[in-house]
């Protein structure tokens, strides 16, 4: 075993090209472990000789066995310690520390863990952020990363920061808990911007994941998904048939008082609502989903308003306030206001007679903008088909599907052709 | 209900049998003004000692309550001459059933069970009738055999209210290989009419009234009268047929035309409806409304039908303009404009009117969709759900693909499900 002084040195001298780097990955390994945590406290000034960016692997092995080390810690808390990790981070090399991914995440983990203690979890928010954009081979994967920075940003309140990571689709995952953790986390990313479409995508990811048991986060996710839904569409759509039994059969039980609630909300009558969410406020402030319920309530009068939209040309504001059961014009006059500011309705308020004018949509599909916007869905649809096609392909060529298909052919005569990759009511 | 217009008597003379006398039971029972009650029961007594039928005898003497002196009092002593010599007579029918059952003869056993069938439906045990006459089936030899057991079950089933039975021997009266009697033809149209029209069909039901014969005169007086054949025909008709099927099928109908004269009432009123005359139409409907409650197969649609028709109605007006003024409107529907606008709101948001209500100057407008933006708009919409869609089922296929299962988390406990 060689002293740590030796090894830096071959640290320095073999982080050169790609064969280099093996042969150091090699030593590395070897020197991992009692060795090297034998000497953990004494490693830090020796991180001073290497520079995060060209060394990186090095770096990476002798950090993480320092921050593997709880009393060390513990010693340096607070002090530059942080800014060493997250500099490491935002300046390391993408494909050195590809070779120890295992390592990477731990280091990660370390810091997130340190933000967290010392309550200041917007100091890891870039470095973590540089950190995912690493360790993702390509921008479709989902590493467990993804869930702590997410977890961060959100206790961060930096809800910007976590689009950025959102906004890349994710096609592949490695590990069942890291797609949880990020639909949910990313899911109240998306509510706290009142992106809630978005949102509703996730979770109904998250709730429709094939899944062999029932974890909790799929309860709290379906949780805020009912509530969600109520809020966008104003009902909730029943378990598309790709669900897992075990989650269609199970959910409902679990999250007895939301089902209750959307079933409140069906009747339309605000009052009632009201009531009975003031009876169940305790659980929802529980779950911490009251603010949400809350929007709910409020989203009840939008969408009554709404579908006086489609039936009245104009409209007192008493009877709007009527119809929509609110206690003054004053207050009709403020949702409608509020509603045309927001985009929700097309509307005029006549102040001097009291009534509202509901206006057709102006969007006339004639603009340049409209064009491009058609235009560039149309790219991306085509891209997305074409990826589909390769799938598809991909595994008409697997040797499992061809051998369970012939099998299945013998049985049961199937045509090949049933087999749909793509559903139904798009052809 | 104020049905000071109806005489009892004259409506209950087109009718005969045991449907005469329940139907003065159901009059009495829901008119509310107490002479004409007191007549319908004391002419249900009156029948129901005539025909000996204690069964109704006892409920008429029971509603009659002793309000009529002492001629339409309980006697107990006629009841029970009358259920004995019933008990001897049927003791009789049954023996002689047997006899003719041990003989084996499929024609005397045929009569004797339409004999019990028959004593059983006079004394008002109907179901015991029912099975009587279902049974002579396996007895029956030749078609008009066949369609006498159809008619006979039709008959008890319509009483007992089972409707599911008359459209069923309905249907297998009608597949007799021999051609039938006209009458008995227009007998079974009129039956199914009655059968559709309480299980909701109207739309059948009027099908089946408006074919009905005018042969069926007063030949069906034990179930239906021919007044009540043009009433209820023409009733669903304008509840539910669109206007080309109410010209074709109901006013130039020269069969049914008969029956309309008997009641011209309604003709007037399915010529108004026509003619776009709704306020008079309506206001003929109203008339005929109380009358029509006391009649024992139409009151519990008739709120149904009615709504239906002053929709249709409704949406008929509003079908040939751009712009309508609620006022006009509000006058030729003989309602008030905030109750008509109220009426009109639902049937836009149930999307039967196209149009949109200007509630400040009190018009209604007519509104085309603008297909160009709906277009667009939908297809737009089609890229969005697509888009998601396939993305959530590329992310599922990958899931799948790394074998993604919950029993591989490490250190996580299995949860036996």
């Amino acid at each position: 075993m060689e002293s740590v002084e030796a090894l830096v040195a071959h640290i320095q001298g073999l982080s050169g090209s790609a064969d280099e780097l093996a042969q150091l990955h090699g030593l590395l390994k070897q020197a991992d472990g009692d060795a090297l945590r034998a000497h953990s406290a004494g490693l830090l000034p020796f991180l001073s000789h290497l520079h995060p960016g060209a060394h990186s692997l090095g770096y990476l092995y002798l950090l993480d066995s320092f921050v593997s080390s709880s009393a060390n810690l513990r010693a340096h808390a607070g002090g530059d310690l942080l800014v060493t990790v997250a500099d490491f981070l935002t300046s390391c090399s993408a494909d050195q520390i590809r070779m120890a991914p295992d390592k990477f995440l731990n280091v990660c983990r370390v810091l997130k863990n340190e933000v967290m203690q010392l309550n200041a979890p917007i100091r890891g928010i870039a470095p973590l952020r540089a950190a995912v954009r690493k360790i993702q081979t390509s921008s479709e994967q989902l590493t467990p990363l993804h869930a702590e920075y997410l977890m961060l940003c959100l206790l961060a309140k930096q809800y910007k920061a976590g689009l950025s990571v959102l906004e890349d689709d994710i096609f592949e995952v490695d590990q069942p808990k890291d797609l949880f953790l990020y639909c949910y986390y990313g899911a109240m990313i998306y509510i706290g911007l009142k992106k809630f479409r978005k949102a509703l995508e996730l979770l109904h990811n998250a709730v429709t994941a094939p899944m062999s048991s029932l974890n909790a986060i799929t309860v709290e996710a379906y949780k805020k998904y009912v509530l969600v839904s109520l809020i966008q569409s104003g009902q909730v759509p029943s378990f598309p048939k790709y669900t897992s039994s075990t989650a269609q059969r199970n959910l409902k039980n679990h999250t007895q008082i939301y089902v209750d609630l959307s079933t409140c909300y069906g009747t339309g009558s605000y009052s009632d609502l009201e009531t009975f969410i003031q009876s169940n406020a305790e659980a929802f402030q529980t779950d911490n989903n009251f603010g949400l319920v809350k929007q709910v309530l409020s989203s009840m009068y939008k969408r009554n308003i709404q579908r006086l939209t489609q039936t009245y040309l104009t409209l007192s504001l008493e009877d709007i306030a009527s119809s929509v059961q609110l206690n003054t014009p004053k207050e009709a006059e403020m949702h409608v206001l509020r509603m045309i500011e927001d985009g929700e309705i097309h509307a005029t308020i006549n102040q001097k007679d009291g009534m509202v004018s509901f206006n057709e949509d102006p969007e006339q599909y004639k603009s340049s903008e409209m064009v491009e916007h058609i235009d560039s869905s149309i790219q991306r649809l085509m891209a997305l088909s074409k990826k589909l096609t390769s799938i598809d392909q991909n595994i008409s060529c697997d040797h499992a599907f061809l051998m369970k298909v012939q099998s299945g052919r013998e049985r049961a005569r199937f045509d090949y052709d049933d087999f749909d990759s793509v559903p139904h009511k798009y052809f | 209900v104020s049905a000071d217009q109806l005489d009892v008597e004259a409506y209950a003379a087109q009718y005969s049998g045991r449907t005469r006398v329940a139907r003065l039971l159901f009059i009495a029972e829901r008119c509310g003004v107490e002479a004409i009650q007191l007549e319908a029961l004391r002419m249900a007594h009156d029948e129901a000692r005539a025909r000996e039928d204690t069964v109704l005898y006892l409920d008429a003497v029971l509603k009659i309550n002793s309000r009529l002196g002492p001629r339409y009092r309980h006697d107990q002593a006629w009841v029970d001459s009358v259920n004995r010599r019933a008990e001897q007579r049927k003791e009789k029918l049954e023996t002689e059933l047997n006899g003719y059952r041990t003989n084996l003869i499929k024609e005397s056993i045929r009569m004797g069970y339409n004999d019990i069938g028959d004593f059983f439906y006079a004394h008002g045990h109907l179901s015991e009738a029912f099975k009587s006459y279902i049974r002579t089936r396996d007895y029956c030899t030749t078609s008009k055999h066949i369609v006498q057991m159809c008619m006979h079950v039709i008959l008890v089933s319509i009483e007992l209210g089972q409707f599911a039975h008359v459209t069923n021997y309905v249907s297998k009266a009608e597949q007799t290989p021999d051609t039938l009697d006209a009458v008995i033809v227009a007998k079974l149209r009129a039956a199914a009419g009655l059968a559709n029209l309480e299980t909701k069909k109207y739309k059948l039901a009027a099908r089946k009234f408006l074919e009905t014969g005018p042969e069926l005169g007063s030949n069906y007086s034990e179930v239906i009268a021919p007044q009540d054949v043009a009433v209820y025909g023409a009733l669903c008709a304008l509840a539910s047929f669109d206007r080309s099927e109410l010209k074709s099928k109901v006013i130039d109908n020269i069969n049914f035309r008969n029956f309309l004269e008997l009641v011209p009432e309604v003709r007037e009123l399915v010529n108004d409806f026509y003619a776009s005359r709704y306020g008079s139409c309506l206001e003929h409907l109203e008339k005929l409304k109380p009358n029509l409650l006391l009649d024992i197969h139409l009151r519990e649609h008739l709120g149904t039908l009615y709504n239906d028709i002053r929709h249709k109605a409704i949406i008929q007006y509003t079908l040939p303009f751009i712009s309508v003024d609620l006022n006009t409107m509000a006058s030729a529907f003989k309602s008030s404009v905030s109750m008509l606008e109220k009426e009109l709101a639902a049937l836009i948001t149930e999307n039967k009117i196209q149009a949109r209500i200007d509630s400040h100057n009190k018009i209604l407008y007519a509104r085309h969709a603008d297909q160009r933006n709906a277009t667009f708009q939908r297809a737009l919409q089609t890229g969005n759900e697509f888009e998601r869609d396939i993305k959530a089922m590329l992310l599922r296929a990958n899931l799948i693909k790394h074998d993604f299962n919950q029993k591989n988390w490490p250190g996580q406990r299995k949860m036996n499900l």
